[in-house]
């Protein structure tokens, strides 16, 4: 009767995995966060030497990779542009078809369609759209809505437009009317 | 009495209720292991890959697994998201991968032919037919996450049945 137990054991654990796994793709999974490129938002601490037992675990929503309408300050998980097998997470600056520039440089960019700039609220240390440029919104992989670790800092993750980014979308003047 | 009676019937039938469905979510979510993991169908059409595949519409599948594990190379079929628009979903060849330099012409555009170098984590597709295909001509080289299967069997129509190869 051991055997039928093991048995009655594994069937249980594989449906629980594959259905955590349907899941986690499609609709919410909770991730690390790793390094210090979010800080305070994420692992305000980071750099100290106890990183991995205190990393942030945070919620991530995959409802809106439907219909791919981000706003300005969502944070977002996407696909390293430079290596697909690395997820990166930073906020979002500037959405398709605007201009985009901060008050420290003075270029502006265009951000061409379908992309989006990316960057990490601690900018001294965030490897983001201003090394690798304008993302294709495709490599999007979620939408941080949570912080579920540590206990002391659970709480919602707002969408916080930046005060030194400057985004614009100049209109299309059409003349004659 | 009676009502204990009903009792015993609704939980057998609640049992039996909740039996069913939790075969039916199992089954939903072999479903989407299957085509997200290990092999999918996916209806193809549009003029940018003639001769390969037809304007009408081609039926074909696509396997998951190869980009992930990254097999994917020079003169594959793939399928990837428009950096474009990413609710669109092209099919096209890898011409080039990352660190190659490719020497292409655009028709429409020039006669001379252009020279780019593909980034780190990039690939150069183009559909094979160059004179009706937007492609990494227009839009530059694309990020190999944006990589979603490698196709390799055409099932419909069926008379152009069979692996698709190089």
């Amino acid at each position: 009767m051991a055997t039928s137990f093991l048995w009655n054991c594994t069937k249980k654990f594989v449906s629980a995995s594959i259905i955590t796994v349907t899941v986690s793709d499609r609709y919410v999974t909770v991730i690390p966060v790793r390094g210090g490129s979010m800080s305070p938002t994420f692992n305000p601490k980071s750099g100290s030497l106890m990183e991995y037992v205190f990393d942030d675990y945070v919620l991530v929503e995959k409802f809106c990779l439907g219909k791919y309408k981000f706003s300005h300050g969502d944070v977002v998980v996407f696909r390293s542009p430079l290596n697909h097998k690395e997820t990166h997470i930073k906020r979002i600056a500037s959405l398709p078809g605007e201009w985009f520039s901060t008050y420290h440089n003075s270029d502006v960019v265009q951000i061409p369609l379908g992309h989006c700039w990316v960057e990490g609220d601690n900018a001294a240390s965030s490897i983001d759209s201003k090394s690798f440029g304008p993302i294709p919104l495709g490599l999007i992989r979620g939408r941080v809505t949570h912080v579920v670790w540590p206990p002391q800092r659970i709480g919602a993750v707002k969408s916080i437009h930046r005060k030194d980014w400057l985004s614009f979308r100049i209109p299309t003047i059409v003349w004659p009317p | 009495m009676r009502f204990v009676g009903y009792i015993a019937q609704w939980r057998s039938a609640a049992k039996e209720a909740l039996e069913r469905t939790a075969i039916a979510v199992k089954f939903l979510c072999c479903l989407h292991l299957t085509s997200n993991y290990l092999c999918s169908p996916c209806h193809a059409y549009g003029v940018s890959m003639l001769p390969t595949l037809n304007v009408a519409g081609d039926v074909l599948l696509a396997d998951h697994l190869s980009p992930r594990i990254g097999n994917v190379g020079h003169g594959d079929l793939v399928l990837v998201q428009s950096p474009l628009n990413p609710r669109i979903r092209l099919t096209k060849r890898v011409v080039a991968m990352e660190g190659d330099t490719v020497t292409y012409f655009d028709p429409k555009h020039s006669e001379a032919a252009q020279v780019a170098v593909v980034p780190k984590g990039h690939v150069w597709i183009q559909g094979d037919n160059v004179y009706a295909s937007r492609d990494s001509r227009h839009f530059g080289p694309v990020p190999y996450g944006l990589i979603q299967g490698k196709v390799f069997f055409r099932v419909w129509p069926p008379d152009s049945f069979g692996l698709l190869g190089q």
